[in-house]
């Protein structure tokens, strides 16, 4: 694939966060521990594409997601958008990055000013760019958004409406300056089961329309089946695997996607039961293990396994893999 | 455009009437309401209430010290003067002391608060630090050294005490800053390429607006309390009345020993009362303001 | 037959009005079943369960129907006598969010031994004794009964509370959301310590939960719920492969599943109800793409249509 058609390409980003620890072990140790949530990611996205990203809690995702923002800012790598290194950019540089990098957040109670109104809060990002014809626009954005008549919703409060509705505003909010990329922090996993699909129906139809691409974070595999192109799989902090979704779903090649496939459920009571391949829990991020994150839980753990750090290569055409067990 | 104001106006007139409602569920808040409503009649309408013209020097030395007769509601002072007069007009000098320090010390402290919260880093350490100085060294004892220094005027001792007292709110509202930062709807206000300015001016104030009034309807019962001390002690401005100086000038003539207590019960009456007012008003205002105001 | 609910109605008193969160519902489970009781938030599949053990809050009101357990009237029960021999010991339940209401201070062992204690009169030694034996059997290192909740993980901490509620060896057992708020790994874990329990112990139970995929993972039976009513019940195969009721369908065929390709969604339009003033006639009509003159008028039977299979649909049962 090659980096002309990349909207974006992250090169080995890194987000390190200092633990504070209490004064007794500064003074014993001295020696700064860190939080690696996000220790060497690499991938591109390209234009009109829905790339996802998945793991489970603590694998460093969402935070992944922020940095590629800088609303988080990064320890180290670089962030190509267009071309151009976002973590150089300067203020002025940065908010034209951010007419065209948007996010959606997984609370839709939370990500709604609860003192503004539908119109004020959709509005704002174009008085933030200085774009006029706002009732115009705002007007198009909630329509785009699936919410008619939108004059009904400009003089609402978010309380008055439903957590899909409330998405459904925050997309149009994200949607309003047309931008060329959004990140989309598990912008359904709180919804109603029953509203989930219309709100992914409505991203998909808007990244068809608008050539939008989208960061799908998620932990629900089921979902990124639905709406994902490509994927990569994280595991404390490390990219283990990415591919074309179907790819990644029908031949998993780490042993940690297999195992996240064989444990995911299926709406079919006829069909394979989910497995619990591997045993315990995802490690707590502060203490890192030495070499493959994942050789601790992993069945087919060898010597070299847990000294070096597997580099992601590419194994098949469009495939990678983090593991010393694929050739 | 209309039609948004229109239905805003609505909202906030909604919002009134259930935070007037809340507030009047508030025993002490009512009380406090009522003891302040009360002063602040009396010394606005201080020229049409009491009898006699408030003067520096003119008062009957053949009425000195005199206790509470017809004549003189609350007595006389050494110079023959009205004392009620006194602490009608010295209710003025009192409360517009209390409520400029107030709000001086609020804006102050406030603007610590939000800088300290929302850029945290090296600006956060330096103004905490002050803070924690400034909270560190007994308040009043600081106070006389700076009025010493100084010197005695009005606007002296409103700005001795705003110096010291912002360091209460700046706390508070750096707290709720630092909370409020962590909600995705002011992250998503970065998101779309606000301004910090922005961003602390229109999203992070009136989200702690709240806080900070409530905030400063305590400062000011102790502002009113911090002045009387420092006028008691004589380091407030001589040429004009408070109910510390009223104070003041009792102590020097005696009162105490003398028994001459019209000259100083009616005086420390007020400012209890209406630092207790103020104290009733503001914790009724901050049960209501507490961070429940969520509305899902 | 194991439990045996007809014509629950539960409506709360609010200020606003009556919410009838359940209104005429019926369910029948055999022993070893495990149902699975589905539906979106608010559609009353809690409170019909909150109903049955009587734990109702205070402004919740049963007003009509029958419950029966194992022969048992739960409904008339004296309250001491349900306490003594129902609650805990043929019935028990894991509340959602169970995990994280385990008392910070206390050892997890030491919680264990507490409840054991109040239902049973043993010593210490036979309930840490017993305590042993139920962290073997949901999978806990017994060494670890004497740390305290905040040194278990999720999966710990769900686990000790599956094994909170199987202390006296009851008969049905209740789990509302059990495996939401877990990771996708650990989720497995649990389901497969459920599937256990269910084949080891006989343990009859009832998942409640909106998510479709983990129902037919471990359920034999589902009754999905809609607006206080039940839509849709009978054996997962036949519910899950071959709904009738438009609900039902609306929901099954829009199901994300990680196996196949992009299907093309075809969403319910509209929004789940108000139960305060809930639409006349079928409380799904305002959704619904068959919706008939009578599904606006007459509330739909529940009716059977073969073999164990029940909806309640105007369009299907004329």
């Amino acid at each position: 694939m090659s980096p002309e058609n990349a909207l974006i390409e992250i090169k080995d980003l890194k987000k390190w966060f200092p633990v504070r620890t209490g004064l007794l072990h500064a003074l014993r140790s001295g020696e700064q521990k860190y939080v690696k949530a996000v220790d060497g990611v690499s991938f591109n996205i390209r234009r009109g594409e829905i790339y996802g990203l998945a793991g489970e809690s603590g694998c460093g995702k969402t935070t992944t997601g922020k940095v590629i923002l800088r609303l988080i800012e990064p320890s180290d790598g670089e962030i190509l958008f267009r071309g151009r290194d976002v973590t150089r950019l300067k203020k002025r540089e940065m908010k034209e990055f951010r007419r065209r990098a948007q996010i959606i957040y997984q609370d839709p109670y939370e990500s709604l000013d609860p003192r503004m109104t539908i119109f004020d809060f959709v509005a704002e990002p174009l008085i933030v760019h200085n774009i006029g014809d706002i009732e115009k626009n705002v007007a198009d954005a909630l329509e785009r958004a699936e919410l008619v008549p939108p004059e009904e919703y400009f003089y609402r409060f978010p309380h008055e409406l439903s957590g899909g509705q409330r998405q459904r505003v925050a997309i149009a909010r994200s949607m309003i300056l047309n931008p060329d990329f959004v990140v989309a922090d598990e912008p359904v996993s709180m919804l109603d089961v029953s509203i989930r699909s219309s709100i992914l129906d409505l991203m998909i139809r808007l990244r068809d329309d608008l050539d939008i691409s989208y960061l799908y974070i998620t932990h629900d595999l089921a979902t990124a089946n639905q709406v994902c192109d490509r994927i990569g799989i994280m595991y404390l902090g490390k990219l283990v695997e990415e591919a074309d979704i179907r790819e990644l779903v029908d031949e998993p090649l780490h042993p940690y996607t297999k195992a996240l496939i064989a444990a995911v459920p299926v709406p079919d009571p006829e069909a394979e039961k989910s497995r619990a391949v591997i045993s315990g829990e995802v490690p707590n991020p502060v203490n890192v293990p030495p070499g493959c994150r994942f050789h601790p839980r992993c069945a087919y753990a060898m010597d070299i396994c847990k000294k070096e750090i597997p580099e992601l290569r590419e194994v098949k055409e469009d495939h990678k893999v983090a593991c010393y067990l694929v050739k | 455009m209309i039609k948004i104001t229109e239905t805003k106006l609505s909202f906030y007139k909604k919002r009134i009437k259930s935070f007037v409602g809340r507030f009047l569920e508030s025993r002490l808040g009512l009380i406090g309401v009522f003891i302040l409503v009360f002063f602040i009649f009396i010394s606005v309408f201080a020229n049409y209430l009491s009898s006699y013209p408030i003067s520096a020097t003119k008062g009957n030395p053949r009425d000195r010290l005199l206790p509470p007769n017809r004549k003189y509601l609350l007595g006389t002072d050494e110079m023959g003067r009205d004392l009620a007069t006194q602490i009608m007009y010295g209710g003025r000098i009192s409360l517009a002391v209390g409520f400029l320090a107030a709000i001086i010390s609020g804006v102050i402290g406030t603007a610590v608060g939000l800088a300290a919260g929302y850029f945290r880093g090296r600006v956060e350490d330096l103004f905490m630090r002050i803070t924690d100085i400034i909270l560190v060294i007994p308040g009043l004892p600081l106070m006389i050294v700076l009025a010493a220094i100084l010197g005695t005027s009005f606007w002296n001792i409103i700005l001795v005490i705003s110096v010291i007292g912002w360091t209460g709110t700046a706390r508070v509202v750096r707290a709720q800053v630092l909370s409020l930062k962590e909600r995705p709807f002011i992250e998503s206000v970065k998101a779309i390429g606000a301004s910090d300015f922005r961003i602390l001016l229109y999203h992070l104030l009136p989200n702690v607006f709240p806080l900070i009034v409530a905030q400063m309807v305590l400062r000011i019962g102790n502002a009113i309390l911090t002045e009387a001390s420092l006028s008691f002690l004589g380091l407030g401005d001589p040429t004009i009345i408070s109910w510390g100086m009223i104070l003041h000038w009792a102590f020097s003539v005696g009162a105490l020993s003398a028994n001459y207590w019209w000259y100083i019960i009616p005086p420390g009456i007020c400012i209890t009362l209406v630092a207790l007012g103020f104290t009733f008003v503001g914790y009724a205002l901050d049960q209501i303001v507490n961070p429940r105001m969520r509305m899902r | 037959m194991l439990l045996d609910v007809k014509d629950l109605k539960t409506y709360f008193e609010t200020r606003s009005g009556y919410v009838k969160a359940v209104d005429n519902i019926s369910l029948d489970m055999e022993r070893g079943d495990v149902l699975g009781l589905a539906g979106e938030s608010g559609c009353g599949k809690t409170t019909t369960m909150l109903a049955i053990m009587r734990l109702l809050p205070s402004n919740g009101r049963v007003l009509n129907g029958s419950i029966h357990l194992d022969g048992l009237d739960l409904l008339n029960m004296e309250e001491e006598q349900l306490r003594q021999d129902v609650r805990w010991k043929k019935l028990s339940m894991v509340f959602q969010g169970a995990m994280n209401a385990l008392n910070p201070v206390f050892r997890v062992g030491d919680q264990l031994v507490q409840a054991i204690r109040v239902h049973e009169n043993v010593n210490k030694e036979k309930a840490l004794k017993r305590v042993e034996e139920l962290f073997t059997l949901v999978g806990i290192d017994p060494k670890r009964a004497t740390n305290y909740p905040h040194e278990f993980s999720g999966g710990m901490k769900q686990r000790a509370v599956i094994a909170l509620s199987l202390i006296c060896n009851p008969d049905l057992l209740i789990a509302d959301e059990p495996v939401t708020a877990l990771d996708v790994i650990v989720q497995a874990q649990i389901l497969e310590l459920i599937r256990d329990l269910r084949d080891k112990l006989g343990l009859s139970m009832i998942m409640i939960t909106h998510d479709l995929s983990v129902i037919a993972d471990v359920c034999n039976k589902a009754a999905i719920m809609y607006a206080g009513k039940i839509v849709e019940k009978g054996d997962i195969v036949t519910v899950f492969k071959h709904p009738e009721h438009p609900y039902s369908q609306g929901l099954l065929t829009n199901y994300p599943s990680i196996k196949g390709g992009k299907t093309k969604f075809k969403p319910i339009k509209g929004r789940p109800p108000n139960l305060i003033q809930p639409p006349p006639g079928c409380r799904f009509h305002p959704r619904c793409p068959y919706a008939m003159d009578i599904c606006k008028k007459e509330e739909p039977e529940m009716v059977e249509l073969e073999g164990g299979h029940f909806i309640s649909c105007h369009l299907k049962t004329r």
